[in-house]
Formats: C-alpha cells, sequence, structure tokens
C-alpha cells in the first residue's frame, strides 16, 4: 500500500483546485508514475492525492486558427506519439515522450507530469524549451501563462502553486513552422532508462546554411537549457560537417555539467558535443537539408 | 471524501465484482491480496520491470503504480483469465514451445503484454514486437526465445 493520507477524484477543475487550496499539504496526482514511485522512497502520510484524469478538458490536442498547437497536460506519451498534429507540426515532441519508459508507462504518464515533476532529464522538456513552449496555470481565481525557460526553477523544483493545475501546453506556429528536429536520448538502455544526456535540436535551412537553430539540452546543468551561444553562432553558417562538428563544441558553453555517479563531467562535455553535432545532423537530413563535405 | 475505503465495481477475468478497496492500494494489492490471482509478480513496485503487467480495457499496464480505485467501471484481464478450460492460448503455447520461460517470474507480465499485442491484430516487425516488450524485464532467458514465441503467433496471422 502507499503512505498517503487520501485520495480525492475531482470531477471539475474548479473541484481540483478548490481541494488543493484549501489542503496545503495536497499533491495532484496524474499518471501516477513519478509521484507513487516517490512516495514508495519518501511516504506522505499527511499528503492527500487529488486525481485529476477525469478532466476531459485536459486531454485535449487542438489548432486554433492562428495556427497554435494546444496540448492538454493529461496527454499521456502514448497519445503523443500517434496524435496528428502532432505528428504533423511538432513530430519532435512525440518523438521525445517515445523514448520514455516502456510501453506500460507510457500509456499512463503524461506530459504534465513530466514537465511538473521538474526533473533535469524529462525527456519532453527540451523539445518543448525548443518550441519557446508557453505553459497555462489555472486556479480557482483564474490563470497565468508561463514561458517554459522562466518554469523551472532549480532541480527538481518548478513555478507552479500549491492551488494550480497546469491544463495546456501552447506553441504558437511561428515556434514550429519551417522548423526540422531531432532530439537524441543518451542512455545505458534503449528503454526503462533516464536520459544521462537529452539533446533537442530544430533547424530552419536557407539556400544551404542555418537560419535559424535550437538547441536544448537535459541533464547538463541545474535545469534545461537553450545553448543560446551556439545558437547565436550557427546562424547563416553553412550547412558542413565541421561547422555542425563546431555548434556541438559551442553548446558546451551554455551547458555547466557536473560530476555524478552516473557520469562523469567530462564524459557529459563529451555527450553534449557528439550529441549536439549528431542531432543536429539527423534534423538536416530530415529537412532533405544540402551538406557539403 | 476523508474515507481510507471506497466501493468498486470491475470485472476481472470475464466475472462482475463489487470490492471494498483501500484508496492506498494498488490494482496489484488488490489482485494479489484481496482476489488471491497471484499471477501477477512484485518485480521492482516501481513500474521498472513489467512482472505485474495486466490489462485494463484491453491494454497493458504496471498494475503496481495503477490505483486499485482508478480500476473502477473498467474490465481487468490477468493471466489467469487466459487458458480457458485448461486449454492454453496460442501465444501461452509458444511461450512454452520456443523456451521462453525459465524461472517464470516474468512470464505473466510478457504473456499479457503480448497477448494484447495480439489482439491489435496488426502487422508488425520484429523491431515493433521488441518496442512493445520493452517494459519487461528478464534476468533468464536473454529475450530472443520470447521475441521468437511472439513472433511465431503475431507473424501467423
Amino acid at each position: 500500500m502507499f503512505e498517503f493520507s487520501e485520495y480525492y477524484e475531482a470531477s471539475s477543475l474548479d473541484e481540483a483546485t478548490e481541494f488543493l487550496a484549501k489542503n496545503p499539504r495536497a499533491k495532484i496526482i496524474a499518471g501516477g508514475s513519478d509521484i507513487l514511485v516517490e512516495i514508495r522512497e519518501h511516504p506522505m502520510p499527511d499528503s492527500a492525492l487529488v486525481g485529476i484524469g477525469r478532466l476531459n478538458e485536459l486531454k485535449a490536442i487542438s489548432i486554433d486558427s492562428e495556427g497554435t498547437l494546444s496540448i492538454g497536460s493529461m496527454t499521456t506519451f502514448e497519445q503523443l506519439e500517434k496524435n496528428e498534429l502532432i505528428m504533423k507540426y511538432v513530430p519532435m515532441l512525440g518523438e521525445s515522450g517515445g523514448t520514455i519508459g516502456g510501453p506500460q508507462l507510457r500509456r499512463v504518464a503524461t506530459l504534465g507530469g513530466n514537465i511538473c515533476n521538474g526533473a533535469v532529464s524529462a525527456d519532453t522538456a527540451t523539445s518543448l524549451f525548443d518550441f519557446n513552449t508557453r505553459l497555462v496555470l489555472e486556479n480557482s481565481g483564474g490563470r497565468r501563462i508561463v514561458d517554459i525557460k522562466d518554469f523551472y526553477l532549480g532541480p527538481g523544483k518548478t513555478d507552479i502553486k500549491q492551488n494550480e493545475v497546469l491544463t495546456r501546453f501552447l506553441i504558437s506556429r511561428a515556434d514550429y513552422e519551417g522548423f526540422f528536429g531531432c532530439y537524441i536520448k543518451f542512455s545505458r538502455r534503449k528503454a526503462l532508462d533516464i536520459a544521462n544526456l537529452g539533446c533537442a535540436v530544430i533547424c530552419r535551412i536557407k539556400e544551404g546554411c542555418f537560419s535559424e537553430i535550437r538547441i536544448s539540452l537535459g541533464v547538463a546543468a541545474p535545469t534545461p537549457i537553450r545553448c543560446t551561444t551556439a545558437e547565436k553562432f550557427a546562424r547563416g553558417l553553412e550547412i558542413t560537417e565541421e561547422n555542425m562538428e563546431n555548434i556541438g563544441k559551442k553548446a558546451l558553453e551554455d551547458a555547466r555539467p557536473r560530476d555524478s555517479w552516473r557520469a562523469s563531467r567530462a564524459f557529459r562535455e563529451q555527450l553534449i558535443q557528439v550529441s549536439t553535432h549528431r542531432a543536429l545532423r539527423e534534423a538536416v537530413s530530415k529537412a532533405g537539408g544540402m551538406q557539403n563535405g | 471524501m476523508g474515507d481510507k475505503l471506497r466501493r468498486i465495481e470491475l470485472t476481472v477475468n470475464g466475472r462482475k465484482k463489487e470490492i471494498e478497496v483501500d484508496v492506498r492500494e494498488s490494482l496489484l494489492d488488490l489482485i494479489r491480496n484481496r482476489l488471491e490471482l497471484t499471477g501477477a509478480k512484485r518485480g521492482c513496485e516501481v513500474g521498472e520491470c513489467g512482472a505485474c503487467t495486466v490489462l485494463v480495457n484491453g491494454e497493458a499496464v504496471d498494475s503496481c503504480i495503477y490505483l486499485a480505485v482508478w480500476a473502477d467501471g473498467k474490465e481487468v484481464v490477468t493471466v489467469e483469465g487466459l487458458a480457458k478450460d485448461g486449454k492454453l492460448t496460442d501465444m501461452q503455447q509458444a511461450f512454452v514451445d520456443e523456451g521462453a520461460v525459465q524461472c517464470g517470474f516474468c512470464t505473466p507480465g510478457l504473456v499479457m503484454s503480448a497477448t494484447a499485442l495480439e489482439s491489435r491484430n496488426e502487422k508488425l516487425s520484429k523491431d515493433d514486437i521488441k518496442r512493445e516488450l520493452s517494459g519487461h524485464l528478464c534476468r533468464c532467458t536473454g529475450y530472443h526465445q520470447i521475441s521468437k514465441a511472439v513472433e511465431k503467433v503475431i507473424d501467423s496471422e
């Protein structure tokens, strides 16, 4: 049995936010694959769990007339991988979700949970960073919208308040149109493993040059990061193996990898350089891109 | 709302059941402790090994991190619900014939995932099959015979 105090199944968003506000120790449970595992390790006998699995409005994926994608926070990774809008406009996001755990896990685990858990290794975080995703956080009083880059406060800490529910992710057309991307998850196993390094790259190509690239790294700093130095460096560069390798090296300048039992700093630095290079190469080939040398 | 006990209704291996569960129980706790169906195993209890896999509404899930109350109104199938009148299903028989069972601890979970996969009636490559079984760990067989057993049944359709 799990050690928590009680379970409350919300039948509306208002019910969920009100319960959370009235019970300061209560926590949201989405798919449960993070929080229930956490409870095994660190029991929460004083915390109630608020189930949001019945809130259908959190499961919808849609696009509006301006091309803004809205992705419900309770979307599972299985749904994300198969959804037509995701596959058409932001396939890298679906693919990154597809690297998580195994099929059983992907059936219950959610995009919202992956982000709110705040782990720097979250496989979908780097894709969301590349797409300049905005998060819609709702409480009984109203809502606020936060850029994903401002949502991560530190290792395992996010800017969600006690009385809030993350309801949707928004991606604007300008942030996905014309981009081709690749997510590389470096881990020892091909499934049921956590990333030692996550690298998500998207690029736009014009006349054999990078007109814009975006590089996000997971497990290379206390939070997921965008490699803005490398992105600036890459703008306008001709697409060659040598340039892509150099962009990989530049990505190091934004990262702050550390020594840990999982990997040494030296190894992480190599992973950052090589993964960025490989992800770029793959993104370029998806764009049908031109490569010289 | 503050109660720890809740009444749920679910179908288990084709039979309707009404049970009182503790809200803190997992579906695995419910299946093994209350229903005494011990085919699903406690492997890691953190959703990393697949030994506890059962079908909920036809789909394979890790029952160790699935709350029992979530099964309310759903159809659950465990390995005990597969064989009919003592006759193994094609998938179960394939596991036996291909030497895919050694200690047997991972077997019920794998058979459930493989059974769900078969019922999709999709054309699948060897890589597709491997990916669909990647939520399971096996310490004994080296996986090869397991893949062969599943390919044997799914390819033959």
